[in-house]
C-alpha cells in the first residue's frame, strides 16, 4: 500500500504503518516526520523523501528502506531488522543499536554507533559507505561499525576521536592510514585475513543492496579498532 | 508569573534559516513553512524570526521594535527615545488577531537616528550610542522592552509556535534577503514575549538550540565590559559576546568562531606552527569566552548570516546550497520543504562555521 504522508503528523502517519493489514508499505512525499516505524516487525517500509529523527527506533524486525537521506538517531536502540539509507544519516545513526543491520551508503553524522552493544546472538552491524563524524563508536561496547571511505578523499574516513570510552566491538576502517588522535582506549592495527573473513558476507551484503564492485571496496586496506584493555577508558571531558 | 531573569531555563528548541546572496527578496512565508516542520520541536512557548533588508525606505534609520505591558512603560519609554533620536516614524507594528496568540503586549516601532549633538557630546560612536539607550530602557524601565535595534532589519518574536508567531505578525508583508527562524521549547518557565529568540542587539540576531554549561563564566567575563545580561538566557549571553568580539574588538566571523568553539589543545598541539601561535593566542586571551555544552545558532548581521555548531557537536545543523541561495537548519527535511533540490547538502562539523555574505557589490 501507499501512504501520501503530505501534511501529516506523526502520530497519524505512524498510526496508519502500524495498523496497515498490508506488509509491504511505501511513504510518499515524507516530510521529517519522526519516529517511523518505531518497534515495528514484519512490515518493509520504503520511504520517498526525508524521514524525520528517531527512524526504526525500536526496529524489531523487518526492514526500512530510504530512497534519499535520513535525519538523526536512525535506528535508536533497534533490535532486529535492516534499515537501508540510499543517501547520507544524520548524528547518532545506530544510537544504542542492540542487534539487526544498518545500511548507509554515503556519510554518517556525529556520534555514529554511539552506545551499540551485544548480547548473546544480537550482534548490530553498521555500515557506512562513505564519511562517519567525529565520536564514531563513542563508548561502544558490542557490534561491528565498518566505515568504507568511498568517494572520500581523506586518509582516514572519519573525524575526530573515533571510539571514544570504547570498551567493546570492533570498528573496520578502510583507508590509507589510521586517524592521528585516537583515544588511548583504543588499540589499532590493520585487518588480517581472519578479520577480513569475518565481514566478508556483510561487504557482499553492502555492495548487493547499493551496486557497488566488491573490487573497488577491498581495493583499500582495512583497519581494525578494539578496545585496549591495558588501557580503559576513564575519562573525556575534564580538562581540556 | 516568573519571567526570564527570575528563573533559568534549559531549553530544546528549532532553528532555520535562509540567504540570498544575490540579494533577492523574499517574504516571510518559505521560513515558516520550514519552522513549522519542526513543529514538534517547540512547544508553544515561543517563537520568532529576524529579517534583514525589510525596511529599504528607511535604511539609514535604527528601527526599534519595543514591547510595552503598560501605557506608563509607553510614555517613559518614548521619552527616552525622543531624549536620544531624531525620529522620523513611530508606529504599532501591524499584527493579525488570532486564537493561537494571547496575552500580546502593545508592540511599536520607531524609525531614528541619535540626535547629533548628544553623539558629539558623548564622543561615542554611533552603534555604542544606540547599544547604551537599549541596555539603559531594557535594565531600567520596567514593562518597556527593546527587542530589536537594527537598521533594515527586523525582529518579530511571540509566545506561541513559530507558525502562529510568524502569521501574527504578517510575514508575508515583508521582504528580506535573509530570514532566520526559531521554535523554542522551554521546559522551566512560562516563557515570555521578551525571552523568545531570536535575541537581538543593532543588528546583530541570534537562533540558539541548545544548552550553554559555561553560561557563568561567560556572564561574569562580559559584564565586566558594560554589558547587563538580565534574561539569564544562553542566547543573551551569546548574543553580548559576539558583539564584543565582532563589534568592540574588530575580530572576523571566523575568529569569534574559533574562540566561542575552540579547538581542543591537544588539537592545537597537531596544527602548524603559524595555526598553533594563533589558536594558543585566541584560547589564552579569550578563555573566558569559550562556550561549552550543546549550542547550534544562527546568527543574522547587516549583509550576512553566520551559523555555528559547539565543537562536541551536541545539537543537530545541516546546511545546504542552491544557486545564490544558502539555507541552514536543524533538521534536513526544513530545508527540503524551502529547496526540494539543493545542489549540495551537508552537515557542518563541530565549530566549523558556515558564514555567508552579499555578493560585492550587492546594496540590499
Amino acid at each position: 500500500m501507499k501512504i501520501n504522508a503530505e501534511n501529516k503528523h506523526f502520530q497519524d502517519l505512524n498510526n496508519e504503518v502500524r495498523f496497515a493489514e498490508d506488509t509491504e508499505i511505501t511513504i510518499e512525499n515524507c516530510m521529517g516526520q519522526r519516529y517511523i516505524g518505531s518497534g515495528m516487525s514484519g512490515k518493509h517500509l520504503t520511504i520517498n523523501g526525508i524521514p524525520g529523527n528517531d527512524l526504526g527506533s525500536y526496529l524489531n524486525g523487518g526492514t526500512i528502506r530510504v530512497n534519499g537521506n535520513a535525519q538523526d538517531a536512525t535506528g535508536d536502540t533497534m533490535n532486529e531488522g535492516e534499515i537501508i539509507i540510499d543517501g547520507n544519516s544524520g548524528d547518532a545513526t545506530g544510537y544504542a543499536m542492540r542487534g539487526g543491520k544498518i545500511f548507509v551508503r554515503r556519510n554518517a553524522g556525529y556520534r555514529a554507533g554511539i552506545h551499540m552493544k551485544a548480547y548473546q546472538t544480537h550482534h548490530p552491524l553498521l555500515i557506512i559507505g562513505g564519511e562517519a563524524g567525529s565520536f564514531l563508536g563513542e563508548y561502544q561496547a558490542g557490534g561491528t561499525i565498518i566505515v568504507l571511505g568511498l568517494d572520500s578523499d581523506k586518509k582516514a574516513p572519519v573525524g575526530s576521536l573515533c571510539g571514544t570510552g570504547m570498551h567493546g566491538g570492533r570498528i573496520y576502517l578502510r583507508g590509507e592510514e589510521l586517524p592521528p588522535d585516537l583515544p588511548k582506549q583504543v588499540q589499532a592495527a590493520p585487518a588480517t585475513p581472519e578479520d577480513m573473513a569475518k565481514i566478508d558476507g556483510w561487504l557482499d551484503e553492502f555492495c548487493g543492496i547499493f551496486g557497488v564492485d566488491k573490487k573497488e571496496v577491498l581495493s583499500k586496506n582495512f583497519f581494525v579498532l578494539s578496545p585496549n584493555t591495558k588501557n580503559p577508558y576513564k575519562s573525556l571531558y575534564t580538562f581540556n | 508569573m516568573q519571567f526570564e531573569g527570575d528563573i533559568r531555563i534549559p531549553s530544546g528548541c528549532a532553528i532555520s534559516g535562509m540567504f540570498s546572496r544575490s540579494g533577492k527578496k523574499m517574504n516571510g512565508e518559505a521560513i515558516i513553512r520550514s519552522i513549522s516542520t519542526m513543529h514538534d520541536r517547540s512547544n508553544g512557548l515561543g517563537g520568532g524570526f529576524a529579517a534583514y533588508g525589510i525596511y529599504p525606505h528607511n535604511k539609514e534609520l535604527y528601527a526599534f521594535h519595543v514591547f510595552y505591558d503598560s501605557v506608563r512603560a509607553k510614555e517613559e519609554c518614548e521619552k527616552e527615545i525622543m531624549a536620544n533620536f531624531d525620529v522620523t516614524v513611530a508606529e504599532k507594528i501591524p499584527t493579525r488577531k488570532m486564537p493561537e496568540i494571547t496575552d500580546e503586549p502593545a508592540i511599536w516601532r520607531y524609525f531614528g537616528l541619535p540626535f547629533e549633538k548628544l553623539l558629539k557630546d558623548t564622543q561615542l560612536d554611533e552603534r555604542e550610542f544606540v547599544a547604551r539607550c537599549i541596555v539603559k530602557i531594557n535594565t531600567q524601565i520596567k514593562g518597556a522592552y527593546v527587542f530589536s535595534s537594527g537598521k533594515n532589519m527586523g525582529v518579530f518574536k511571540a509566545v506561541g509556535f513559530p507558525e502562529d508567531v510568524g502569521r501574527y505578525y504578517r510575514l508575508d508583508n515583508y521582504e528580506g534577503y535573509c530570514w532566520t527562524a526559531h521554535g523554542r521549547y522551554p521546559t522551566n518557565t512560562p516563557g515570555w514575549w521578551g525571552g523568545a529568540h531570536p535575541f537581538a542587539m543593532l543588528d546583530y540576531s541570534i537562533v540558539h538550540n541548545g544548552e550553554i554549561s559555561s553560561y557563568d563564566a561567560n556572564r561574569r567575563f562580559i559584564e565586566m565590559y558594560g554589558y547587563k545580561c538580565t534574561l539569564l538566557t544562553d542566547t543573551e549571553v551569546i548574543t553580548y559576546i559576539i558583539d564584543y568580539l565582532n563589534r568592540k574588538q574588530h575580530l572576523t566571523l571566523h575568529e569569534v568562531a574559533d574562540v566561542i568553539a575552540a579547538p581542543f589543545w591537544d588539537e592545537i598541539d597537531r596544527m602548524p606552527q603559524a595555526e598553533k601561535e594563533k589558536f594558543t593566542y585566541l584560547r589564552n586571551v579569550f578563555s573566558s569566552l569559550l562556550i561549552t555544552g550543546p549550542f547550534s545558532i544562527l546568527l543574522g548581521f547587516s549583509g550576512g548570516m553566520m551559523a555555528l555548531n559547539d565543537r562536541l557537536k551536541l545539537r543537530s545543523m545541516v546546511a545546504a546550497e542552491k544557486d545564490d541561495m544558502t539555507y541552514v537548519a536543524s533538521e534536513e527535511c526544513a530545508i527540503k520543504t524551502m529547496e526540494p533540490n539543493p545542489d549540495k547538502i551537508w552537515a557542518p562539523k563541530g565549530g566549523e562555521p558556515v558564514i555567508v555574505t552579499l555578493n560585492e557589490g550587492v546594496d540590499a
